[in-house]
């Protein structure tokens, strides 16, 4: 009977059908293809797969430069929001803009471009290597690209809840005596502390994903600057499609793991006030 | 404390909200700026907390108890100001809220944990909100958080209350209530406060002294019964009020409106050859045949008892509207229909030379 109710809304039943087909055929089945396809490896196969220290190795710089990404993103993706919600500044709109590129660039040409900056011999990189920092080819080239790819999801996350916050609760917070940190610190922060946590996850799955811009800007030294999307194209390559699999799933678990975990935070962050009008 | 501006102005751009405003406030007064929108009240308010900066100008004082806060921030100033929406911190309890001002001084100022604790707690018992302690803004009807933001406010104990619109957003029930009830925490607490509002009847309900402002500057200060009655300018007449406005002609020495003569009002100088007549709905009197004394026929269009007076609506020879208000036993005996022809004269009116832009 629970099921029944009448709604105000016409089509409940339609729409609800529709919504799982579709998240079926989409995520659900292509999903339960790649569990499928691992099962024709045996445990011990499966975990010599998925244990062997050059898959390890890119575990680590993936989910390492991943989180790395997300935090600088979460900090100047905020100070990049603020900037374009408060300030009134001759050329907003072209910055607003410039904020989406790397979400439109194809990722192979955000790969090449970057390479291309970063390399030794390139604009930037002729300057760095010298002072001894390596870019490109380096664990560190690899950040630059995750950081590169994922800003636009932090900004464009923060904005709507930047854009919302009252002036008057700052105003207010001065009244009472607070200086510019302690207002920011537990006024600002905690009313955008859900949409914030939201663009650092966008912005981590998006880098845990991401292969075509870090390719080239890597050098895929095994052991050093291979990530794990990179071994599984190169499992591929050699037709074990088993190993590609196996290696896969647990990108997948992992990723549903911290995805989880930062959901649960993202919720315990919004207690009383959101749960409050659910 | 007592509170003092001297000669504060204020643009905007090219717009001008503020024009060499002088005000001064004694301690433990609740005061009101009662004007239109536009007229430059919340500006003012905002001015004497701090969030605002009046323009520069060598002779501009803001004064607390004589001494000039014009350099110091809103924080320094010790100002418990309390915004129209509520400006509520959403994320955290109505407890945690009224506790911020205390929690957030410096560590050598700061109460202890549960000082705060106590304190707050106090508060809420003051605004009568004590058993609403953990509950969180969202959860609040508008009246109950704007005591909160209230209970807020008076945590740092501040040296003056300001209040911008802080009913405007609520419903004339609820309005009434506060009203009432601010009124006699003000009478326990007695903080200087100063509140703004567009609604007369607040205003005049509510202060000790009406300020009542128009297009950036004072019209009129004092206590609300000067105010009501004996405006200043036709302004303030107008704006306190319902009125009925009559456009006489001055000839001879003699006001006269259409046919009726009318004394010459004191002060009214011959200089002028026209003259605003303001009658209060409730000094109008109707009879129904003409008793010899100067009065204007009329017919009546409207009839609404409802209420503790009814208002009547009539139509002057001349077409334009009369609005009347009659107490009911007057209105019972009179049995007024509509549609038939009455004599209204003024007890009481209010002559105004017209201001210089309407003359022609």
């Amino acid at each position: 009977m629970a099921l029944k109710q009448r709604s105000v809304l016409p089509g409940f039943g339609l729409t609800l059908g529709y919504s799982l087909l579709y998240l079926s055929l989409i995520v659900l089945i292509p999903l339960a293809g790649l569990l499928a396809k691992t099962t024709s490896l045996t445990w011990v196969q499966f975990w010599n797969t998925v244990s062997d220290p050059r898959v390890v190795a890119s575990y680590k710089l993936t989910f390492g430069m991943s989180l790395m990404a997300a935090i600088i993103n979460a900090v100047f993706g905020f100070l990049v929001a603020w900037m374009l919600v408060r300030d009134q500044l001759p050329g907003k709109k072209l910055i607003d803009a410039i904020v989406d590129l790397p979400f439109a660039l194809p990722t192979a040409v955000s790969g090449i471009a970057l390479t291309t900056l970063y390399a030794p011999n390139g604009w930037l990189g002729r300057w760095l290597e010298p002072m001894g920092i390596k870019t490109a080819f380096s664990p560190l080239g690899v950040l630059i690209a995750l950081t590169f790819i994922g800003l636009p999801f932090v900004v464009r996350t923060l904005q709507p809840a930047l854009e919302e916050l009252e002036a008057e609760s700052e105003e207010a917070a001065a009244s009472l005596g607070a200086n510019r940190w302690q207002t920011f610190r537990y006024v600002i922060l905690p009313a955008i502390m859900p949409a914030l946590l939201t663009g650092f996850a966008l912005s981590f799955a998006r880098a845990l994903g991401e292969y075509g811009s870090v390719v080239f800007i890597s050098g895929n030294m095994p052991m050093k600057t291979e990530i794990t999307t990179l071994l599984i194209v190169t499992k591929l390559e050699q037709y074990d499609t088993a190993g590609a699999t196996a290696i896969a799933v647990v990108m997948l678990v992992a990723s549903f793991v911290i995805l989880f975990a930062i959901n649960a935070l993202q919720w315990w962050t919004s207690r009383g006030y959101l749960k409050a009008t659910s | 404390m007592s509170l003092e501006v001297q000669h504060v102005s204020k643009t905007f751009g090219n717009y001008q909200a503020l024009r060499d405003v002088n005000l001064k406030i004694e301690d433990g007064e609740l005061i009101t700026l009662l004007g239109p929108s536009g007229s430059g009240k919340t500006t003012l308010l905002r001015i004497m907390a701090g969030l605002e900066e009046p323009d520069r100008n060598p002779d501009t004082k803001i004064l607390f108890h004589g001494e000039d806060v014009a350099t110091q921030g809103v924080g320094e100033r010790q100002v418990g100001f309390v915004f129209q929406h509520y400006a509520l911190f959403r994320h955290m309890s109505v407890l945690e809220n009224v506790a911020f001002g205390l929690k957030v001084r410096p560590r050598a100022e700061r109460p202890s944990k549960s000082e705060i604790h106590e304190r707050a707690m106090k508060l809420l018992k003051l605004v009568q909100l004590d058993g609403f302690a953990g509950r969180y803004p969202v959860q609040l009807s508008g009246g109950q958080r704007q005591r909160v933001a209230l209970a807020r406010a008076l945590a740092i104990e501040p040296k003056v209350l300001l209040l911008d619109e802080p009913f405007g957003a609520l419903d004339a029930k609820v309005r009434q209530g506060l009203r009432d009830w601010l009124r006699r925490l003000h009478d326990e607490i007695h903080v200087t406060t100063v509140l703004v509002t567009h609604d007369q009847e607040e205003a005049l309900e509510v202060a000790d002294r009406v300020v009542v402002m128009n297009k950036a500057t004072v019209e009129q200060v004092g206590s609300p019964e000067e105010v009501f009655h004996h405006p200043s300018s036709e302004f303030v007449m107008d704006f306190l009020g319902r009125t009925n406005v009559f456009h006489a002609r001055i000839a001879n020495g003699q006001a006269w409106l259409n046919d009726m003569p009318l004394e010459m009002p004191a002060g009214m100088s011959g200089k002028t050859n026209a003259a605003h007549i303001y009658v209060r709905p409730h000094e109008l009197d109707i009879e129904r045949i003409a008793s010899g004394q100067p009065a204007l026929p009329a017919s009546v269009a409207r009839i609404n008892p409802a209420g503790a007076i009814a208002k009547i609506g009539l139509v002057g020879t001349d077409g334009a509207e009369i609005q009347v208000d009659l107490p009911l036993e007057r209105f019972e005996t009179l049995r007024l229909k509509l549609g038939e022809t009455v004599y209204v004269s003024p007890r009481k009116m209010r002559v105004f030379a017209p201001e210089p832009e309407y003359a022609i």
